[in-house]
């Protein structure tokens, strides 16, 4: 896009307000961890001086690691349901023909419209029944099955050309040798992409973590964050937002693997 | 080496249009067949009802003597080259190439082995590490030929293989498939709507037009002896100019205009038994007059476009309605407008039944232009 010198410069001001605006927050929860309860209460934005108390105090009080740990196994397991569930849920929308196809695609979809929280007390009822509260199957499995993941991957599939599947068949490729060695290397960008949403979702998830767990041991850092909160009398936001910084890291290293992969797929262009 | 039998076969997409209409041929082992029309006639479909890609809706396909209607493609014994490549994007040239060897277990040393021969026979060694995305069209297209060849399937389906190759390309890549093809002793059923690949590649063409069989046969046959005028216009170029003649009412001359008219030996009044016929004469059949041509078989026609290609002179004229073109050797000084006296010879006259387009007679002096070998010394 071409621009005059003074129009680049007034969107250069209008995005870095904006930038501003939506990073404000987090920009202040990172002053803040560094400061002490006294300076945090005279509203300054910047602290004295760079000390850590409130980052060892934070792994003092809490099994922060644990929770991290936690945290990464579940989002992870996550992940992987949903890119496996997802795919092979799409591949046969996609390139197995069978009765009524569009119709069981819709009824799928139209799952999207009802709010998970909706959901949530059958599937609470379900995990107890199966002896799963405190486990990291309770807190994945009722995850996998993803509809807007489902119709993410389907919509790529369509994309690709139905020759490379009669190609496949011709060459007398399987069903799944097709969608191991051909689909998914094809769709890399696709499962990517649903990757990081899936992963980022469920690390910020705290409503279920909540009802399905009653103990440290498989507790998730969301949740873990919450109880510095409650803890105390007064609570020392200091460390509060410490432990806020350090749930972050992780999303935005993953933010930023992601966008490269994201770019090379994106870049990488036509299916010729 | 296998044999491929259409028996009536057909194709219907919305179960009321047949695209595909009785379809009874065989393909013997080791023909190289081809199947030519123009776009939209249905050889695609054609093509991969064999393959087993698209349903049959009637008739019977065998293939080696077993019926194979139901059979998927991967048990079909085929391999086959896609009118739009369908290259895996993923992979580079050389792993597209010796994907369907993979497939079939082929151990690691002959797949390589295979796969440099192709691919040196098509020219496309220094290509082997790229990606299909970094290829231009041709070679792509290249890639997909290779790794149809590389199978050494017995029997192998080409839809428009060279379709994006320049003309030089095109000629070599045509006497390359055909020496591959006979040195493997495949079964070559190849689509194209290029007649001059059609009459240089095929033991035999079949010509389809919406969807039915005009005329199966040997080009040379077809050439000389089209069965209807489409096949006429289609095969040959430039086409068979084709008029629309009445037959005097005295049944022994055709007449086509004011100043030409036919006179038809005895012999042949039978064959004018209706009012009016379609006549069909090749461009090079059209001489030009000499002093020696008799005044009532002159006729004079006015050109309206004129070329030149280095040993031979194309020029277009009206004729009653149509154009007409004519062909002649050497470099001839004519230009547009002017008036040439041509002659139209009875004897190089193709002559089709008006109502059913059947043909009626073929040229009979076309002697002077088939030579056997024993013209050598
Ligand atoms: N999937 C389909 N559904 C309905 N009609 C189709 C389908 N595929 C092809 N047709 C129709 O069948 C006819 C034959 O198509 P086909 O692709 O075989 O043509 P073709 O001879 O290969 O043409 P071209 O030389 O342009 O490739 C066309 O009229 C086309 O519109
Ligand atoms: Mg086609």
């Amino acid at each position: 896009m071409m621009m005059s010198t003074p129009k680049k410069i007034l969107f250069y001001i209008l995005l870095v307000i904006s930038a501003f605006l939506v990073f404000f927050p987090v920009m202040y929860a990172f002053m803040i961890s560094f400061m002490s309860g006294g300076e945090i209460l005279q509203g300054k934005f910047f602290p004295e001086s760079i000390h850590f108390d409130n980052y060892v105090k934070v792994f003092d009080r809490l099994p922060l690691m644990n929770y991290l740990i936690n945290s990464f196994v579940v989002s992870f397991g996550v992940m992987l349901g949903q890119l496996v569930v997802c795919s092979l849920a799409a591949y046969a929308f996609v390139f197995i023909p069978f009765k009524g196809r569009d119709f069981i695609f819709f009824l799928f979809i139209s799952t999207m419209m009802i709010p998970w929280e909706a959901t949530m007390i059958p599937n609470f009822f379900t995990i107890q029944k199966l002896d799963w509260m405190n486990t990291y199957q309770g807190l994945t499995v009722p995850f996998f099955a993803l509809a807007f993941g489902t119709f993410l991957l389907r919509q790529h599939f369509k994309t690709i050309p139905k020759e490379l599947h009669e190609a496949a068949e011709v060459a007398g490729l399987g069903k799944f040798a097709f969608f191991w060695r051909v689909i998914l290397p094809v769709s890399k960008t696709s499962l990517v992409t649903l990757g990081a949403y899936g992963f980022l979702t469920t690390w910020n998830m705290y409503l279920w973590p909540l009802l399905v767990t009653s103990t440290d041991q498989v507790r998730t850092v969301q949740i873990g964050l919450k109880q510095l909160q409650s803890q105390e009398v007064a609570t020392e936001w200091g460390v509060v937002m410490a432990g806020v910084i350090v749930v972050i890291i992780p999303t935005l290293l993953l933010l930023f693997a992601g966008q490269r992969q994201l770019q090379k797929g994106l870049t990488q262009g036509a299916l010729k | 080496m296998k044999k491929v039998e259409l028996i009536g076969v057909s194709k219907s997409y919305d179960k009321k249009t047949e695209v595909i209409s009785d379809i009874t041929v065989s393909i013997e082992p080791g023909e190289f067949f081809v199947l030519v029309g123009p776009s939209g006639c249905g050889k695609s479909t054609m093509l991969r009802m064999i393959a087993g890609l698209e349903e049959i809706t009637g008739g019977v396909l065998k293939i080696g003597d077993v019926e194979s209607n139901w059979l998927p493609p991967s048990k079909r014994d085929i391999s086959m080259v896609f009118q739009n490549y369908a290259l895996y994007p993923h992979l580079t040239v050389e792993e597209n190439i010796v994907f369907g060897l993979h497939v079939k277990k082929v151990p690691k040393p002959e797949r390589k082995k295979r796969c440099e021969d192709v691919a040196e026979m098509l020219g496309l060694t220094p290509y082997l590490k790229r990606k299909p995305r970094e290829l231009s069209g041709g070679q792509r297209q290249r890639v997909a030929l290779a790794r149809a060849i590389v199978n050494q399937a017995p029997i192998c389906l080409m839809d428009e293989p060279l379709s994006n190759l320049d003309a030089k390309l095109r000629a070599h890549m045509r006497s390359e498939i055909r020496q591959i093809q006979r040195r493997l002793g495949i079964t070559m059923i190849y689509v194209t709507h290029d007649q001059v690949e059609a009459m240089t590649m095929g033991d035999r063409i079949m010509i389809l037009h919406d969807g039915k069989i005009q005329q199966i046969g040997q080009p040379i046959d077809i050439y000389n002896n089209p069965a209807n005028p489409f096949v006429a216009t289609f095969i040959g170029s430039p086409p068979m100019n084709i008029g629309e003649g009445k037959v005097g009412s005295a049944k022994n001359e055709i007449v086509f205009s004011e100043e030409a008219k036919i006179a038809v030996p005895e012999k042949d009044w039978p064959l004018l038994k209706s009012d009016t016929i379609i006549i069909g004469v090749r461009p090079e059949h059209l001489k030009a007059a000499t002093k020696e041509t008799k005044a009532e078989d002159k006729v004079y026609v006015k050109t309206t476009n004129v070329e030149v290609l280095g040993n031979e002179t194309i020029f277009s004229f009206d004729m009653g309605g149509r154009e007409w073109m004519a062909k002649w050797t050497g470099q001839w000084r004519i230009d547009v407008g002017d008036m040439v006296p041509i002659v139209i010879n009875y004897d190089s006259l193709c002559l089709f039944d008006s109502e059913t387009e059947k043909i009626i007679k073929t040229p009979s002096d076309i002697e002077n232009h088939v030579f056997d070998k024993e013209v050598f010394i």
